[in-house]
């Protein structure tokens, strides 16, 4: 097919003209293809670059950092002091609920996806990703998503206006926010006990999870397929490595979960009874069935985290990462180890003593793994020559914070201990510190990291030291007490406690610890606010670092490389500065029809936004609200019509010749 | 299905032999395995937790399933029919054979509709106990699945009119809708022996 949809301009005439000169052509529907389009608002909605892409990710998980620690700080104002009336409790839940949920799907993940995106197809010397217009749709999916999730405060603010009650089945309940917790157990999510704000959770986490698994079976092609020629897996960046063993995580863990949601969904709509106690149904499936998603979703988390940790120590201590090979098979093995051990979230449960037993041992064995990579991290330290540059500083600090996560974590891995520790405050000070201080930091890391390179600009002064000595300080502040908290007894999602507990000096400080780290992220915003604004240009390679990204220009041009590189060793760039003579990138030679791009497309897009008429119209119907159904098939359809044009479309593309636009 | 990458790979990408297409929908399989184990294992471990509580024997028409899963095996046959003749460039035996997918397709689902309008006249719906939740959920799923494999084809059929198709590279979108199909057939294979076989040893 592709011979002839790309009309191949003859050399002679491209070559006297600049890119953005190129006439777009006419798709096979007929239509103008937006690109090279003057609006850059067209541009970017129609846009299949991997950069822009990831930066639209990166921009857009930021915002919902911003709304989900807006949350955060709610919940610990009114916990700051006994009997507070702040916000009612059942706000509080919403609170809980939607701070879980935005942190973890909206915020982290797409942050990663922010950093698959823009750095996979530079770090394997690719031009782009496998399927770009399916990167495309992954972005504006997840996008759909993030509205439906959230459309329900909208609804809450007219609920309290007095302008809308729900009717239909769920009449009478004012809940229009998802209330259930970020795992939604059952039967807490049953028609009986939340409102259509559940639906809009289901829903939304449904289209978010298409977002995922498009976006990792096109990230696994890129990696597996893409590379440049001598960039053998056993020569790929860290990163890339565990992009790829989290892009399987997504594949074989999402499907749970959406199989779950499913049947809750069923559950609500159509009187099923899979959690439905009357009818026969088991709450405790929707554990399993969460959990076997839920495991390996908080390693879908923490995994790029550790591949940006392994891109980034190496490059500040001046020396290759200390024992590559074992970095990379331990990241596989904790991948597949991460499927072995869901129960563990579940010991209260009364599984019975064997699988008790079973899932213990598995648990501590999962720290194995993980305990290894720590020891290469300090073993990358051990001799180099540090640089303590703001990427590094965060580094250090996510080793150090994850490493309590990690000692508290192979506490609960202890059945009996868990028992008292279950669903307390040590649980919310565990996870706090493999996510804030593990994952959060790594993120920073990355992002002071790659900024210069994505933008082309260096950070301004010293900052980033303010910023990573208030992250750093109010996040132990905040949850290192909550180990105490628990221990006393507090349990989580309580919405207030009485004086005479013993909670609230500990609650106090918790509080006083979020103020501080909030200040913390704002000042980073700041940092990074001056750095695009006013910050010194970049450079190519302004860290002296070791991967292929950092071999183009500062910010890489549409094609990544004037041309293709060939890859003769690991740390190709490293090696190329510093290594002997024969162990140099090359390039390949450009066979005179210059670089192939591909075209922009409306499709994705298109596609994408009829996940919001479909999601709402049907959450929307089940309230009550009139018409609602023809709006969810209309989403419907649009949808359809989107794919069908985007198969009849064709991915087009274009020619570029990056030496004559230079000139 | 019309994602189509072999211009990057004239730039000497590509580091695997398997075509990138083919390989994403590989990777879809592997996640739609995950998808159907969950909805049988579900159906599965409600039907052994209520042994007593429905006997599908009484139900199910063990003839009208097995002369279905029948039409859905040869139909996987005629696919294979169809993706050697689209190798070999003759349009004309492709088309014959993906005519003969889609009918067989088509059977089967007006076969499981008659099934679904018998359960439900019988008194089994989706809401009367686990077993109906499970069962029309889980092959409910393999339904839709058949249902787009057969527009897949029908899209596909009609595209082979408009003389746009090259044997070269059609040859591999016609060969991953292939590997689509036999896959919803195994899958049919797996529900009939562990859904309803079993039910009468
Ligand atoms: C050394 C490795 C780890 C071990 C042994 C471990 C163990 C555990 C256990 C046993 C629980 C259940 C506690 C309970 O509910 O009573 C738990 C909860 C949790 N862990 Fe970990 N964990 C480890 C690493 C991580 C990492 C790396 C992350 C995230 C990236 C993480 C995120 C979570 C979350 C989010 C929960 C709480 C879920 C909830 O109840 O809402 N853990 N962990
Ligand atoms: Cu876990």
């Amino acid at each position: 097919m592709s011979q002839t949809q790309i009309e191949t301009p003859s050399p002679t005439t491209t070559q006297a003209q600049p890119a953005h000169v190129l006439k777009p052509e006419r798709s096979r529907l007929g239509l103008m293809r937006p690109d090279h389009s003057k609006s850059v608002f067209i541009d970017w909605l129609t846009t299949v670059d991997h950069k822009k892409i990831g930066i639209m990710y990166g921009a857009i998980a930021l915002f919902f950092l911003f709304i989900g620690g807006l949350e955060a700080l709610i919940i610990r104002t009114q916990l700051i002091i006994p009997e507070n009336d702040l916000i009612t409790a059942q706000r509080y839940n919403q609170l809980f609920t939607m701070h879980g949920t935005t942190m973890i799907f909206l915020a982290v993940m797409p942050l990663n996806s922010a950093f698959f995106n823009y750095l996979i197809p530079l770090q394997i010397g690719a031009r782009d990703v496998a399927f770009p217009r399916i990167n495309s749709l992954s972005l504006w999916t997840f996008v759909a998503g993030a509205l439906v999730i959230n459309f329900g405060w909208l609804l809450q603010a007219l609920e309290m206006m007095g302008l809308f009650a729900a009717s239909g089945p769920t009449a009478g309940m004012t809940d229009m926010v998802p209330a259930g917790g970020w795992f939604g157990y059952a039967p807490l999510t049953s028609k009986d006990y939340t409102g259509v704000g559940t639906d809009f959770w289901v829903m939304g986490l449904q289209i978010l999870g298409v977002a995922s698994l498009s976006s990792s079976m096109n990230f696994i092609v890129t990696i597996l397929n893409m590379r440049a020629p001598g960039m053998k897996m056993m020569r790929m960046p860290v990163f890339t490595w565990m992009s790829l063993v989290v892009a399987f995580l997504i594949i074989f863990a999402f499907p749970a979960i959406t199989i779950a949601l499913g049947q809750l969904m069923f559950d609500r709509v159509f009187d099923t009874n899979f959690f439905n106690v009357a009818g026969g149904g088991q709450p405790i499936l929707w554990q399993h069935l969460f959990w076997i998603f839920g495991h390996p979703e908080v390693y879908i988390l923490v995994l790029p985290a550790m591949g940006i940790i392994s891109e980034v120590l190496p490059a500040f201590s001046k020396k290759p990462l200390f024992g590559y090979s074992i970095v990379v098979f331990s990241g596989a093995v904790i991948g597949f180890l991460g499927f072995a051990v869901w129960s563990h979230h579940m010991f209260t449960t009364g599984l019975g003593k064997v699988a008790t037993a079973a899932f213990s041992l598995l648990t501590m064995a999962i720290a194995v793994p993980t305990g290894v990579k720590i020891f290469n991290w300090v073993g990358t330290l051990w001799g180099g020559r540090v640089r303590f540059t703001a990427p590094m500083i965060f580094s250090l600090g996510f080793v150090w914070m994850f490493m309590m996560g990690g000692f508290s974590g192979i506490m609960h891995a202890a059945a009996p201990a868990d028992a008292q520790q279950q669903d307390s405050y040590f649980v919310i000070a565990h996870f706090h510190y493999v996510i804030m201080g593990g994952i959060f930091l790594a993120l920073v890391s990355g992002i002071y990291y790659w900024v210069p390179k994505v933008f082309g600009k260096m950070w301004k002064g010293t900052l980033s030291n303010w910023v990573a000595v208030l992250i750093v300080v109010g996040l132990n502040v905040t949850f290192f007490p909550m180990h105490f908290l628990g221990l006393l007894g507090m349990p989580r999602r309580t919405h207030t406690y009485l004086e005479g507990f013993g909670w609230a000096s500990y609650n106090m400080v918790c509080t006083i610890g979020s103020y501080i780290l909030a200040l913390g992220i704002l000042l980073l915003l700041v940092d990074l606010i001056r750095c695009l604004r006013s910050g010194e240009p970049a450079g190519d390679d302004p860290w002296d670092a070791r991967t292929l990204e950092w071999a183009t220009t500062s910010p890489p041009q549409v094609y990544n490389f004037a041309q293709t590189p060939v890859i003769p060793a690991r740390d190709a760039l490293w090696v190329h500065k510093h290594g002997p003579e024969n162990k140099k990138i090359t390039y390949e030679a450009d066979h005179g029809h210059g670089i192939h791009m591909p075209s922009n497309s409306w499709m994705p897009l298109i596609a994408s936004v009829g996940f919001v008429p479909l999601g709402l119209g049907m959450t929307l119907m089940q309230a009550g609200v009139p018409y609602m159904g023809y709006v969810a098939i209309f989403g419907l359809i649009m949808i359809t019509i989107g794919l069908i044009l985007w198969a009849i479309e064709g991915p087009g593309g274009y020619h570029l010749h990056p030496e004559q636009e230079n000139t | 299905m019309s994602e189509n990458a072999t211009a990057h790979q004239d730039d000497g990408h590509a580091s695997l032999i398997i075509d990138n297409k083919k390989l994403l929908m590989w990777l879809f399989l592997g996640s739609d395995c995950m998808f159907f184990g969950t909805l049988i294992s579900t159906h599965l471990i409600y039907r052994k937790l209520y042994p007593e509580s429905f006997d599908p024997t009484t139900l199910f028409s063990l003839e009208l399933t097995s002369f279905s899963t029948f039409i859905l095996l040869m139909s996987s046959f005629l696919m294979a029919l169809a993706v050697s003749a689209m190798h070999k460039g003759e349009l004309k035996s492709f088309r014959r054979n993906v005519l003969g997918v889609i009918f067989f397709g088509l059977i089967f689902l007006g076969c499981q509709v008659y099934e679904f309008a018998h359960f439900v006249h019988a008194g089994l719906t989706l809401s009367t106990n686990t077993f109906g939740s499970t069962f029309y959920m889980m092959t409910g799923t393999h339904g839709v699945h058949v249902a787009i494999g057969v527009f897949w084809l029908i899209c596909m059929y009609f595209y082979s009119h408009t003389g746009k198709m090259d044997a070269h590279e059609s040859a591999v979108d016609v060969e991953i809708a292939g590997l689509y199909w036999h896959f919803v057939d195994i899958v049919w294979i797996v529900i009939f022996t562990a859904v309803y076989l079993i039910e009468f040893i």
